[in-house]
């Protein structure tokens, strides 16, 4: 098999696997996974083959939601690792970004057209200078940045909280007061085309940011120096490269994916800013965005709507009477099986080998 | 005599290479048979063949008459072979026998017995002549210790086969004496082994056979005995290859690098260069000798700018460059060629493509305004392959880590070349090479000093700094125990002052001379 094709096939196969588990565990608990199905089907497309009722454009609508954050925090993770660091901060990140945006969106009052790209530009920036700081201390101290990313996360979690309760005050403890509807994503039109879901422009910026991804990375004298950093440290310094420059450069940019999810949510998907009472997995997520698509942009942008998708159905499994972790399930076992790449791609060699049998392998 | 091994017809395609073609070998019970070829020529992949590495395309495998097929490395070491790779695959934080026992561990219930286990590592190291202390942690133990436990790896699992895989490689002359002795140990005990190897010296001292392969295909087995380096090494590449470097005399010019009482701090926090003065000319090559660990590496991080010096002055062309950075100095025409070719010399999930522009990727035509221009790097690629012979896959593309050692080098060489610098730091050049790459690599090196440029060659192998070098510098404890002419001395006075027996300053040169002489 090629390098390309294997970088294809192998997380099909991944997927393909998570899906016959989790049928087997709901075959198990006694229900019937084409139900299971069905409800996924649903949740993807609004689709109800059970009912055999058409396509509810509202349920598209809702997975593009969840799908948005889950690629960019995807995007944040796979940035950091292509330069050669584990960076667990998306999470924290995320919040930064989203109390920043907050800010800009309760502080200034401009039109539609300069409020809202400052409230995601604050959302960036955010980001940014939140992942910059563990890039710093690895570069300049050599402190792990997996030490300092997780730490950074709570750090995070309670500044946001601080800030929304104790700085712009909130009357239910919950939330901060609405929005202005200049710095939001919302949008009548989407809406309305979606059966009013939560749909909003917030997918522009994301696609952006793909772009983006792929163009620094694969394009850019700054990508190719980042991988190099990324691929052999030594190497990079025996040739010149400002190696500790680039990691914070590095960690920075990934933090500014992340702070770019923060603040599509913040303005997107809410229209207020949110106490949160603790870690809503949009970090790890990622990490499992970025594993199964194989940190490029398009895999980033297939596997987070696969998981989008999957978290949009779990309310409808539990409809169906099936268990909601179940999604939860097949979204471990996915990532499982992608990091059992190794052990597939034997198989495969195996398998590919008996097909095409050497004559004289044959006599032995 | 029998066979104990026999590999007939073996063919083997990789993506855009015929790694082996039709190779029959045959080997002798109790023989050590040499396998000689060229980086490149597929000695490796036949021997990961035998060792169940790889699977062949066609052709068939006999151990003591019996058919067999070697699907993977236990199936090898069921059958009796056992193999010593080029890079050691130990765990540096275990010690020697839980190296040794890893995999099939003694147990006395459920816990380890590592006594007996040590026991049986001791035995086994008095037998056959291999002192290792089995208590001792790999990462503590130098790198000739390290390959002995491979060795006692492959004995402790009972192997009578055993394949070395470029074993001298990494080993220091006295090392190399010491694996010689320890070979002919083994075969005297009834062992058999494949021995993989570009060295001709090694082949004519310790083997009885050698079989030569030339890309991938069989040139010729014949007796050592009856076979001289020459004949083997025209075998090898397949036209006549010269020893010597050919190289007419040296026009020194103006100093392009003076180095003025620099004291340079080494891993452990203590002076590995001490109070050290040294000057290359235009023109001229200057070797740098000495056993391995007296302050080389950490003069050549010095001058390229890698670590920072305690004091002293470094001038480039008459311009102080002690506090430049890595970039700038390379700016202003330095050039290394490091030690380390696959740690500090390339990037190796690069593209070979990539690799060429590492230095000069951001400027024109690599790049504009920051974006990358693929076909000019493409192009560049194309052009130095063709130039320096670098033999890969897929051209341009080949990933840097699916090249031989010697193509690697090749690689390294011919971007450092293509910059064309005035001032040449050249550290070990041609380790790992077969004669042939030597030789061109030398030419080369040559072919810049007559440029005028000024190189400093760093190397362990004294034949390769008393043939090249113009002048010769010998550095002993940090410091420079002597400068000699490389036409004036011998290998028995650069000897003594390596060892630190003999110090000479350049003005008493031709007194020692003359008492060599008397």
């Amino acid at each position: 098999m090629t390098a390309r094709k294997e970088k294809i096939v192998l997380p099909l196969i991944a997927v393909l696997l998570g899906f016959v588990l989790g049928s087997l565990i709901v075959v198990l608990t006694g229900r019937s996974p084409l139900s299971m199905y069905a409800a996924i089907v649903k949740g993807f497309s609004g689709i109800d083959i059970l009912n055999g009722q058409p396509i509810n454009t509202r349920y598209i609508g809702e997975f593009i939601i969840q799908a948005m954050p889950i690629i960019l925090t995807g995007l944040s993770f796979a940035f950091a690792s292509r330069t050669g660091l584990f960076s667990i901060g998306a999470e924290g990140q995320l919040m930064i970004g989203s109390i920043s945006a907050t800010t800009v969106a309760l502080l200034l009052q401009a039109p539609r057209a300069v409020h809202l790209p400052l409230v995601l530009l604050a959302g960036v920036l955010g980001g940014a200078l939140w992942g910059a700081i563990p890039g710093f201390l690895k570069a300049r101290y050599n402190v792990h940045e997996v030490v300092v990313t997780i730490m950074m996360n709570y750090i995070a979690l309670h500044f946001n909280n601080f800030v929304i309760l104790h700085i712009f005050g909130s009357v239910d403890r919950v939330k901060t007061a609405p929005f202005p509807t200049s710095a939001l994503l919302k949008s009548p039109f989407l809406e309305s085309i979606t059966r009013y879901s939560r749909l909003n422009w917030g997918f522009i910026p994301v696609i952006i940011a793909l772009v983006l991804f792929s163009f620094i990375i694969n394009k850019t004298t700054f990508g190719y120096s980042l991988r190099a950093v990324g691929y052999n440290k030594e190497a990079a310094r025996y040739a010149g490269m400002k190696v500790s420059r680039n990691i914070v450069a590095s960690m920075a940019i990934a933090g500014a994916f992340a702070g770019l999810a923060g603040a599509v949510i913040t303005v997107g998907t809410f229209n207020f800013g949110r106490v949160i009472q603790a870690a809503e997995g949009y970090g790890f997520d990622g990490i499992a965005v970025a594993l199964v698509g194989g940190n490029e942009a398009m895999g980033i942008l297939l596997a987070g709507m696969l998981f989008g998708g999957l978290k949009a159905a779990q309310p409808l499994m539990q409809s169906q009477g099936i268990p909601r972790e179940i999604a939860g399930i097949i979204q471990a076992s996915i990532v499982l099986f992608v990091a059992m790449k190794f052990g597939i791609k034997m198989v495969l060699d195996k398998f590919e080998r008996k097909q095409v049998p050497t004559t004289e392998g044959d006599r032995v | 005599m029998s066979y104990i091994v026999e590999m007939l017809h073996i063919t083997k395609d990789f993506p855009g290479i015929r790694a082996n073609d039709d190779i029959t070998l045959q080997i002798e019970e109790r023989s050590i048979h040499a396998l000689l070829g060229e980086n490149g020529a597929g000695k490796s992949t036949l021997m990961s063949i035998l060792f169940g590495l790889y699977q062949p395309d066609s052709g068939s495998i006999r151990i003591r008459g019996t058919e067999v097929k070697i699907s993977d490395p236990n199936v090898a070491t069921s059958l009796g072979i056992g193999m010593v790779h080029q890079h050691f695959k130990l765990v540096h934080n275990f010690t020697v026998t839980e190296n040794i026992i890893l995999g099939m561990e003694p147990r006395k219930g459920p816990v380890i017995d590592i006594r007996t286990a040590e026991q049986k590592v001791e035995e086994i190291s008095r037998l056959y002549g291999l002192a290792v202390d089995p208590r001792a942690k790999i990462e503590d133990i130098s790198v000739s210790m390290q390959q002995r436990v491979e060795i006692l790896k492959m004995l402790y699992r009972d192997a009578e086969i055993l394949i070395f895989d470029e074993p001298t490689a990494v080993l220091t002359p006295q090392e190399i004496h010491e694996l010689m002795q320890i070979m002919k140990r083994l075969v005297e005990e009834g062992k058999t082994i494949l021995l993989i190897t570009h060295k001709l010296k090694e082949i004519k001292e310790v083997a009885d056979i050698c079989t030569v392969l030339r890309r991938g295909k069989l040139v010729s087995t014949v007796p050592v005995a009856d076979t001289d380096e020459e004949r083997m090494a025209e075998m090898m590449v397949g036209r006549q290859v010269s020893f010597h470097v050919e190289k007419g005399p040296a026009k020194p010019g103006d100093e392009l690098l003076r180095i003025e009482q620099l004291d340079v701090k080494n891993l452990k926090g203590l002076l590995g260069v001490k109070n050290l003065s040294l000057t290359v000319r235009a023109g001229e090559v200057l070797g740098l000798c000495g056993i391995d660990g007296n302050g080389q590496t950490e003069l050549v991080q010095a001058i390229t700018g890698l670590v920072k010096i305690e004091s002293g002055k470094i001038f480039l062309k008459d311009k102080d460059i002690t506090d430049l950075s890595i970039k700038e100095r390379t700016d202003l025409g330095l050039g290394h060629i490091p030690e380390d070719r696959q740690k500090h010399g390339l990037v190796l999930d690069f593209t070979l493509g990539e690799n060429f522009i590492i230095h000069n990727y951001y400027e024109k035509p690599f790049a504009n305004h920051g974006i990358l221009k693929k076909k000019a790097v493409f192009e560049n690629a194309e052009r130095l392959i063709q130039e320096f012979d670098v033999r890969s896959g897929q051209g341009a593309m080949t990933p840097a880590r699916a090249m031989s050692g010697g193509n690697q080098q090749k690689a390294i060489v011919a971007r450092e070349i293509d910059r064309s610098p005035d001032v040449f730091i050249v550290v070990q050049p041609t380790r790992g090479l077969d004669v042939g790459a030597i030789e061109y690599i030398h030419k080369r090196i040559i072919e810049e000093r007559d440029k005028s440029k000024a190189i400093l060659l760093v190397s362990l192998e004294l034949d390769e700094i008393m043939d090249v070098s113009d002048r010769i510098a010998v550095i002993y404890s940090g410091e420079i125990a002597g400068i000699v002419d490389a036409a004036a001395t011998n290998e028995n006075e650069l000897g003594l002052m390596m060892s630190g027996a003999l110090r000479k300053t350049r003005g008493a040169s031709h007194l020692a001379h003359e008492a060599a002489h008397a």
